[in-house]
């Protein structure tokens, strides 16, 4: 008899842990279930909106005359040409602008004032690391009022590439600096030991082992950043954005063309300098697009759409290639 | 802490003189005098916490990448206050194994070379060379000659912590800081170090902290008994074993606490 009532509670035991386990697993289920719906249905509505853009712009994106005319007061002439060359101009200056200047701030952060055996110093990093989180969050037009007091009105360079690329280099350098400070975190401190216990200096430690480990994660950050500031109009349009343009900015040693005003004919006057194209009148694509959607003809919503899918195809394509140069640079560092 | 008259004949590479070490106000080591003898291995041990690594990271100067830390006393490198030396020149003469192997995400050349490369070292033949004499004094050469150019990450725990040493000891140091570099290995790969560590005898000043007890009696000629930052107990490794001076000694080696 005893001996049965034992047998008894261990199953009762032994229900009672497979019953919590079946509820346990449940919760899991629909938790992943949850969440999946709620991944499907972000995705679901990005890729709607992409699709509307397409299907609008689709005769548009079908005509090559369209990637290569210049805006035209019809919509079925108008084109990006303009655009999407501004578009590169501009963001070459960012790139050239704000990755040195972010990822030296990012090094001197993280790796110098850190430790530095100066309280004042740690203090000042302290306080800047706290300011340049919350730049990061700065709206972007704040941006553009500063690069147009700046660029445009104290360092008087216009209606420029160069403005524009620098307004937009001030705009992502918050977040180039944190996250090249996060990827030197990231780099384990047995390696900077090792470097600096065989005689290293602090600079060759970060030349030969830091910077080749954390690379990757940095250019990650970097291409993030600047394809999001591909995108950005609010800050172009307050620096001054042109929103119609028929030229380019000029080629480094392209001839200079002039009209004879007499006879209408255009004759070369020397060749533009290497720097000129810098200061420049310009376009980019979310201007052109914004122009376009303001115009009261319906005609121009196709060349919008179409503009849009254009705008996301180059924002996939920098992602593309921040995914790739991660997975490049990562396969060679193992921990 | 003074050796006995029959140690006299050996000479003192470095000594360790009224030296206290400080984590902010944290006093972590206080008051010790050590005496390091040329080419023989000294090993410290002494339960966790109680400052033995830290008086190791002391000799490279290695506390100086973090602040708040200060030193006072002296440690003299021959005749030289090694704490007003800078410390890239105290690194450069003084090298370390740590616990976790740690080579660098480069090939296994490049990982000894490189301590060549940032003293300036550019004549190939030399960097050649000093490599492979490296590597076969760290006990590796037959395993990796054939693959100087795979990368360091490939090679086993043991083996990367060889490794480790070879590249300390490519930069010929004048000591070698091994702090505890067999706790991350198994039982055949520590033989092998532990090998290793006796073969340098001679050839190296080496200062050893480890938590394993018979591993200091296996290796080492002198042990350092350290106890909450002091030193309390110094003596030849036999005599720190078996006939210890200090009733605290004789407790920690025979197992009574730690």
């Amino acid at each position: 008899m005893q001996g049965e009532e034992l047998d008894l509670s261990a199953i009762v035991k032994d229900v009672q842990m497979r019953k919590s386990i079946s509820v346990r697993k449940f919760w899991d289920t629909l938790f992943s279930f949850v969440a999946l719906g709620f991944l499907i249905l972000g995705l679901f509505v990005l890729l709607l909106l992409v699709f509307q853009l397409f299907v609008d712009g689709r005769e548009k994106l079908a005509s090559l005359g369209f990637y290569f005319s210049f805006p035209a007061p019809s919509a079925e002439e108008a084109g990006i040409l303009s655009a999407w060359v501004g578009s590169i101009f501009v963001i070459m200056v960012t790139v050239l602008f704000s990755i040195p200047i972010g990822v030296a701030a990012g090094i001197y952060l993280e790796e110098y004032a850190k430790t530095s055996s100066s309280q004042f110093v740690r203090f000042l990093t302290d306080f800047i690391e706290i300011n340049i989180t919350n730049l990061a969050g700065v709206p972007s037009i704040v941006y553009g009022l500063l690069g147009l007091e700046i660029f445009k009105e104290t360092l008087k360079l216009g209606n420029s590439v160069l403005t524009a690329g620098m307004t937009l280099g001030i705009l992502v350098l918050p977040v180039i600096v944190v996250t090249t400070r996060e990827a030197l975190k990231s780099v384990p401190s047995a390696l900077k030991e090792g470097s600096i216990a065989i005689g290293a200096s602090k600079w060759q430690t970060i030349w030969d082992l830091i910077l080749p480990a954390s690379i990757g994660s940095i250019l990650t950050g970097v291409i993030v950043s600047v394809s999001r500031a591909i995108g950005e109009t609010a800050p172009l349009i307050t620096v001054g954005a042109l929103t119609f343009i028929a030229f380019l900015p000029p080629l480094p040693f392209s001839p200079r063309l002039e009209v004879n005003v007499d006879t209408g004919e255009a004759f070369q006057v020397g060749n533009y300098g290497p720097f000129d194209w810098l200061f420049s009148g310009y376009t980019v694509m979310p201007i052109q697009m914004f122009d376009w959607v303001g115009r009261p003809s319906p005609d121009f919503r196709v060349n919008a759409a179409a503009a849009g899918v254009v705008l996301v195809l180059m924002t996939l394509a920098l992602n593309s290639a921040a995914i790739f140069l991660r997975i490049y640079f990562r396969k060679r560092i193992k921990w | 802490m003074e050796l006995a008259q029959d140690q006299l004949g050996t000479q003192v590479k470095a000594q360790v003189k009224n030296f206290s070490f400080f984590y902010g106000s944290n006093k972590a080591i206080k008051d010790v005098d050590l005496e390091v003898l040329d080419c023989k291995v000294t090993s410290m041990i002494g339960p966790s916490g109680c400052g033995k690594t830290t008086l190791l990271r002391c000799f490279n100067r290695m506390h100086d990448l973090y602040p708040g830390t200060r030193y006072e006393g002296e440690i003299l490198l021959e005749s030289q206050n090694l704490l007003s030396l800078d410390p890239i020149e105290v690194r450069m003469r003084i090298g370390m194994v740590f616990q976790k192997p740690n080579p660098f995400p480069k090939s296994i050349f490049e990982n000894i070379a490189y301590g060549l490369r940032i003293r300036g070292v550019k004549d190939k033949g030399v960097i050649n060379e000093r490599v492979e004499r490296a590597l076969r004094d760290a006990a590796i050469w037959d395993e990796v000659k054939d693959r100087l150019k795979d990368m360091a990450f490939n090679l086993s725990g043991g083996q990367q912590q060889r490794l480790c040493i070879a590249r300390a000891l490519a930069t010929d140091p004048e000591i070698l800081l091994f702090d505890e570099p067999t706790s991350a290995l198994d039982p055949i790969a520590t033989a092998s170090i532990e090998e290793l560590v006796i073969g340098l005898k001679g050839k190296v000043t080496i200062l050893i902290v480890t938590h394993n007890m018979q591993q200091a009696v296996r290796i080492s000629d002198y042990t350092a008994f350290m106890y909450l930052g002091e030193l309390v107990e110094f003596d030849r490794t036999d005599v720190i074993f078996n006939n210890a001076a200090q009733q605290r000694t004789r407790e920690y080696v025979s197992g009574q606490f730690g």
